[in-house]
């Protein structure tokens, strides 16, 4: 994350505080960090029995951007989470995500470095190395990123599809979307109507075809119903809104030349 | 993870709930005796599956011989694939009404969703199409819990001279639902009998995430996707016949579904998740490899926090044991090492996705 630009002022771990890592400064606490360092945004590696915890402590302590990788968090502590964060000023990115990244600027996340290059394509993704796929294809092709973000793969999360569209159709630095969805729920489709109102045009890339109901494919959230949550309605629904479809990673990138 | 019917009736016991008097049996001769005890008894088949009923899994008896002999049909029989190997012999109770009451996780309002309809006994899918006013759908606030009036609110839909006793049963539910970390706790149906209300069935999906502090035991089948996930690995087992290890699940995906693209099924899902070692990689190749089926086996691995040389170190390790042809792509954090690392093996590098889904499918195919 450094060496991608994200400045890191403090880290904590209960017990630790005091002690340094790389010269970066230990504290016990978010609360007794943010008296000293005012850091803005929080990225979370604690295991899945106590991440909850980590989230609500980051969320008391007012960052604003709180980014958790963790996978395996119980989802009644996420519905928690999530009624929680409601009332509050943080944004949660995650869990079970790779986080977000913006060339050239920073990282708060676990994307390889070397993959990303600057330029105007936004991606939202609810998967981890699919994302790095895409961006690796985009940018040997010469199409940089805006941002990359990690929605993660949870079948509750703290910032949804339509969220982090919002955002970048908002951002002048981007100028088209890629969105990567998978089976189970409704993320994508919820995120229909919204796009149709976005003024950049946005391909969809939803993976699962293969999958069959009922069975949890890794993610998850990745699971699907006879009758709900398939990748085939999901791309039916998407197509059904005039909305581009790729078939694959190869041709995210055919349709974003198309449209660049 | 799924509780078997008579798990799930041993907790709403203990919480509460009424349930019918039943006993577990896997002997024919034992539903004879508890004939006797009961009078008449239904027999139902304790598999991991909806249908019993239509597939002929459930059956009534109205004396001991009766129920010995449906006893005995009904464990012997398989259904959608399952055998039965146990039984829940329970006293009858004759359902006047059938009503639905189910409590689920809304993923999209991020908060549990309970869902009642005085017309149950049917999948309340089944119920959603045909009568969805007949539903009525309340979300809960995880923070505060569940509302005397919301319980009130929904017990009295289904039945306004018993709400009382029903809205007891929905808060008992809830506890269930909360406190067994529950993404699904369903009673369908809630019959309203001559002896009272009774959950004739009850149905508990456990949250996976959660069983570190749920005290459930997974039965010990010795399944592949049993040992992938002691080994903490994802895996399902499909149709085809091209073996697939992949790290990350939309990646695994996104290569199942170009497998197809280029012709090919593929004969299982493997995810081996972030951070994938050098042990991992060999004891994904040997799960893989160990379905008969399997003609090819495609490897993608995309590395972040993986490492691609721990995984090619993997791969070498259980090369001598594989008769089957290995695709490989290796891309991302030490990719050059762990490609040169297998260059002098016989294996097939590739470089993209795309081009390792094509091959895999073309080696598999070439001996037909």
């Amino acid at each position: 994350m450094q060496e991608f630009g994200t400045n890191i002022v403090a880290g904590v771990t209960p017990g630790k505080g005091g002690s340094e890592v790389y010269g970066i400064p230990v504290f016990d606490s978010v609360s007794e960090v943010a008296g000293k360092t005012n850091p803005n945004a929080s990225v979370i590696f604690v295991p899945p029995k106590f991440a909850a915890d980590a989230i609500f402590e980051a969320i008391d302590g007012g960052i604003e951007l709180i980014v958790c990788i963790t996978e395996g968090i119980p989802v009644h502590d996420m519905m928690r989470v999530c009624s929680y964060l409601d009332g509050s000023s943080s944004r949660l990115i995650g869990p079970n995500c790779p986080g977000i990244t913006t060339p050239g600027e920073s990282k708060v996340g676990i994307m390889p470095n070397s993959i990303h290059r600057p330029g105007n394509i936004g991606i939202v993704s609810r998967s981890g190395t699919l994302t790095y796929e895409i961006i690796d294809l985009l940018s040997k092709n010469g199409t940089g990123q805006s941002a990359s973000v990690g929605i993660g793969g949870d079948p509750v999360n703290g910032t949804s599809f339509v969220e982090v569209l919002g955002l970048f159709e908002k951002d002048p630095k981007t100028h088209a979307v890629v969105l990567v969805g998978e089976i189970g729920g409704t993320a994508e489709e919820d995120s229909i109507g919204f796009i149709k109102q976005m003024s950049k045009p946005v391909i969809g890339y939803i993976v699962g075809i293969s999958a069959p109901p009922g069975k949890t494919m890794g993610h998850a959230g990745a699971i699907a119903s006879a009758g709900s949550g398939t990748a085939l309605e999901k791309i039916a629904a998407f197509e059904k809104a005039g909305i581009l479809v790729a078939k694959s990673p190869a041709e995210i990138v055919r349709k974003v030349n198309d449209i660049l | 993870m799924k509780l078997y019917e008579y798990d799930a009736k041993e907790i709403f016991k203990r919480k509460g709930i009424p349930v019918p008097e039943g006993i577990l049996i896997s002997d024919p001769g034992d539903a004879g005796n508890i004939a006797r005890k009961f009078g008449k008894v239904v027999i139902k088949a304790q598999v991991m599956t909806g249908g019993r009923g239509k597939a002929g899994g459930i059956a009534k008896a109205s004396n001991p011989q009766e129920a010995y002999q449906s006893a005995q049909r009904i464990l012997g029989m398989s259904i959608k694939g399952l055998h039965v190997n146990k039984l829940l012999v329970e006293e009858y109770k004759k359902p006047d009404k059938e009503m639905y009451l189910g409590i689920t996780i809304d993923r999209a309002a991020k908060c549990p969703l309970i869902m009642v309809s005085p017309e149950g006994g049917i999948d309340i899918e089944e119920i959603a199409k045909t009568s969805p006013q007949k539903i009525m759908k309340m979300h809960i606030n995880p923070l505060t819990g569940i509302h005397d009036y919301q319980v009130r609110t929904l017990a009295k839909s289904l039945n306004k001279d018993k709400s009382v006793i029903i809205a007891d049963i929905i808060k008992k539910l809830y506890r269930v639902f909360i406190g067994y970390d529950c993404t699904l706790a369903e009673i369908n149906p809630l019959a309203d009998t001559q002896d009272g209300i009774f959950a004739l069935d009850a149905k508990m999906v456990i949250d996976d995430n959660a069983l570190f502090r749920q005290d459930f035991r997974e039965e010990e089948t010795g399944s592949l996707e049993e040992t992938a996930r002691k080994n903490g690995m994802s895996y399902v087992e499909l149709d085809g016949d091209i073996g697939c290890i992949v790290n990350g699940a939309g990646l695994a995906m996104a290569t199942l579904d170009m497998i197809k693209q280029y012709g090919g099924e593929p004969a299982n899902f493997m995810d081996v998740r972030a951070g994938a070692n050098e042990e991992q990689m060999k004891n994904a190749l040997t799960i893989v490899s160990s379905n008969k089926k399997v003609k090819a086996i495609i490897i993608n691995i995309f590395g972040g926090l993986t490492k691609c040389d721990e995984v090619a170190r993997g791969i070498i390790d259980v090369i001598p044991e594989l008769n089957v042809p290995l695709v490989i792509r290796l891309a991302g954090t030490n990719e050059e090492e762990g490609r040169t690392m297998l260059e002098k093996y016989h294996v097939t590098l590739v470089s993209s996705s795309e081009e390792a889904a094509s091959e895999v499918v073309r080696l598999g195919h070439s001996d037909k």
